[in-house]
Order: C-alpha cells, then structure tokens, then sequence
C-alpha cells in the first residue's frame, strides 16, 4: 500500500506508463486526423481556385498543374509560390496565383489571383491576412465588396500609370481608413499582371511538360 | 447541500476561474470576438480540465510531489495535441480562426493550478465534480463575453455557427438591429467587455450596504 506522499519506484512507472501512453494517443490522433486534414486544405485550395475563376470555368473538369516559382520582386515572395495553371485537353484556360503582397499593415497578405488567358482578371481573393479588425479586413469578400473593384481588369483597361489607389491618382477605391492595405493589394494584382505578361508563354510550356510528365492533379 | 458538494461547484460561479480568480484571461480576452470561439474554445478547455485532473487524482497516491507537475504537464500536452489534430481535421475553419490558443490551453493556468492543487488534495469524484464545474464556469465566462462582444461588435449572435455544428445549423444565426460598434471586437473591446462582466458579477456577489450599515454602525 503506497504513503500519501508515493514512491520513487511507483512515480517512475507511473510516468513511464502515461509517457508511453500519451505517445500512443497522440500517434493515434495523428494517423487518424492525417488524411482529414490533407483533403481539408485540398477542398479549401480547390473551393478558393474556384473562387477566382471566371464563372464559365467553375466547377469545370480542368486539369490543374501546379508550378512552384519565386520572383520575391513580382510574386512578393522570398519562397517559392504556388502557381496553378489550368488547362482543358491542353489549351491554357486560366492560371492562377498564389501571390503574397508583403507590404501588409500587420504583415504579408496571402493573396490568390487568377488571370485569364488574354491577361484580364478574374478574380481576387484572399487567403490569409492579418490587417487591422474591422478596417483593413474589408479585403475579404465576406466583409466587403472591395476585393470585386478588380474583376476584368487587366494592364491596359486602367492604364499601367493608374494601377493605384484613387488617394495616389490610380483608379482603384482605396478602404477608407486602411491605406496601407489597398496599395499592397493592388500592388500585388499589379505586379503578378505585371509577371503573367512577361512569362506567359514560358508558364504554359512549364505546365505543358509537367503535365506530360503526369505530374498533374484533378481537382 | 452538503459543504463538500458546494465546495466542489464553487468554481461554476464563485470561484470562477476568469472572473473571480482571473486566471486563463489570455485566451478569454483574445479569442472572444464570437460567440462560436468563445463556445469552441470554452469546450476544449473543459474537456480538457475534466480529464487531466480526474487522471491525476487517480494517480494522487503514487506519484511522489515532486513529479506531480511535470507529470501534469506532459498528461495536457498530449491531450491538448490530441484536441488540436481532432479539430483541425473535423472542424478544418474553425480551427483556423483560433489558431495558436488551441495548442495554448497546454499552458492555461488555471487549468493547471486544478489539476496540480485539488487532485492532489481531493478525492477522485470531489475532483472530477469539481473540474466540471471550472470547466463550465470557464465556458461561461467565455460565452458571456463572446456574446455580449458579438452583439455590440458585429450585431449578430451564433455568426459561423455551421463551422462548429454543420450547415444545417446556419439559420441559427441571429441579426439583430444594432450597429456594429467596432471597438467591442478589437482587443480594447476585450477589456471594457471584461470589465463590465466583473461589475455584473461584483453587484450581483456583493452584499448590499444596507447589511454593513445595520451590523456595523449602530445609531
């Protein structure tokens, strides 16, 4: 019968039995939330591509490739992006980018763009943020309309000098109390424009051997 | 009502972990902007009290007192890291609005300062009577601000409720005619929130003056 105050002995076996039991329970949970988790983030990538494309493309068996690249100056970011580029039967029916616009009010702002093939907008969306509650977060779509103002547009329709926040002469609403966050939003849509333009062609070779590769996945 | 069992329920209300003893305030005042978290994350914090120091009242006569907190610690990390992969797999939104203050509860204080201090003085059913009722009162206090920062911050109640109880559960949204008022949903908000729950629960605790008056001066 142990004192109140336990034994040394017992103590060691207590700790090594719910030490190997804590392991076994946390290894369970792991093997077992996995795979749920994995297909979460899939749906919630494949819920937010469909987001960002033009309504015609929605829902619409597109072959997806995806393609990592880093242009810290175009795509804000340092790491390697994600660009997806999705084609039917091999022709190039939108592409869409992951970008980061890195001058954020609090930080980086997650940001997915999809381009059409002609260089206009799709859609803008974002993923992650952390701009100011109830300011800066007008950004996202369930708060606000802002994100739409970017919808069809492309370099030439406004013209590249009023690809800007009206507050700096651009032709862009700016969130009235979050300048900050709408020059970096439209900073972004610019440049990842900006980068469509000038690798366009080498994008859809990308994707075109890598899907030839088989490296593709069916959303 | 015998003394033992209103003992053990006293922390439902007066010995309320957040608001009489003002412990675990970091995740009350940081995640309670709804309703939905402050349920979400109230839930995991007292299932996770229920089981940690019903565990360690189980082991109170072998474990030497000295080994009783690490020991503690490791039986609420790993329950903690259990919780944390069960909701991002099953409740994948939810779970990204909460954030790290899931993974936090491991070093909640009055979490710990329950199952350290009365499993290792009370009897297995006083401490699992009693980790229900801090558990609860720890939800309370959670509803209670997430719910009256909810309705003077967004002028809803039960916003995203279908992320924690499915789509079905999505009418149970309310709209009320209120303003928005911002500051209740920015971190101040959490403060002033908190102070007028203290206020409420000071005016409803405290004796009235009359009783003071009459016993202590006589005229």
């Amino acid at each position: 019968m142990a004192s109140a105050e336990g034994h040394w002995a017992l103590t060691t076996v207590a700790a090594a039995a719910l030490a190997a039991a804590a392991f076994y329970a946390v290894h369970a949970a792991y093997d077992w939330s996995d795979e749920r988790i994995a297909a979460n983030e899939r749906a919630r990538v494949v819920a937010r591509l469909n987001s960002v494309l033009e309504p015609a493309l929605r829902g619409r068996d597109l072959t997806t490739t995806l393609l990592a690249i880093t242009d810290p100056e175009l795509l804000g970011s340092e790491e390697p992006v994600d660009v997806f580029v999705l084609t039917d039967r091999g022709a190039p029916m939108a592409t869409v980018f992951a970008t980061v616009a890195p001058h954020g009010y609090n930080a980086a702002i997650d940001l997915l763009i999809g381009v059409a093939p002609i260089g206009t907008v799709t859609g803008v969306r974002v993923v992650r943020h952390r701009e100011t509650q109830g300011l800066g977060d007008a950004i996202d779509t369930a708060k606000s309309d802002w994100m739409l103002q970017f919808d069809s547009k492309a370099l030439t329709a406004p013209p590249l000098e009023l690809w800007a926040v009206d507050q700096d002469k651009g032709s862009f609403d700016v969130i009235s109390g979050a300048t900050v966050t709408s020059r970096a939003v439209v900073a972004a849509v610019k440049n990842t424009l900006l980068y469509f333009e000038q690798h366009r062609d080498d994008l859809y070779a990308r994707a075109a051997e890598a899907a030839a590769r088989g490296r593709t996945n069916e959303p | 009502m015998t003394s033992s069992l209103r003992e053990a329920i006293a922390p439902l209300w007066r010995d309320n972990m957040a608001l009489a003893q003002f412990l675990g305030l970091c995740p009350l005042l940081a995640v309670t902007t709804t309703v939905v978290n402050g349920l979400a994350l109230g839930l995991a914090s007292a299932a996770v009290v229920v089981i940690a120091s019903t565990a360690m009242a189980l082991l109170k006569h072998a474990l030497k007192p000295a080994a009783r907190l690490p020991i503690a610690l490791l039986i609420l990390a790993a329950l903690v890291t259990v919780i944390d992969l069960f909701s991002e797999a099953v409740f994948y939104d939810l779970h990204a609005k909460l954030g790290i203050f899931i993974p936090l509860i491991v070093v909640n204080s009055g979490l710990l300062v329950h199952a350290e201090n009365v499993a290792s003085r009370r009897s297995v059913g006083f401490t699992f009577l009693s980790a229900l009722a801090t558990g609860l009162g720890f939800l309370l206090a959670f509803l209670a601000l997430g719910a009256l920062r909810e309705i003077v911050g967004h002028g809803t109640l039960l916003s995203d409720i279908e992320l924690l109880a499915g789509e079905g559960s999505r009418g149970m949204t309310l709209e009320l005619p209120v303003g928005g008022m911002l500051v209740a949903i920015l971190p101040p908000g959490a403060f002033f929130g908190m102070g007028l729950l203290l206020a409420l629960r000071n005016r409803l605790t405290t004796k009235p003056p009359a009783d003071q008056s009459s016993s202590g001066i006589r005229r």
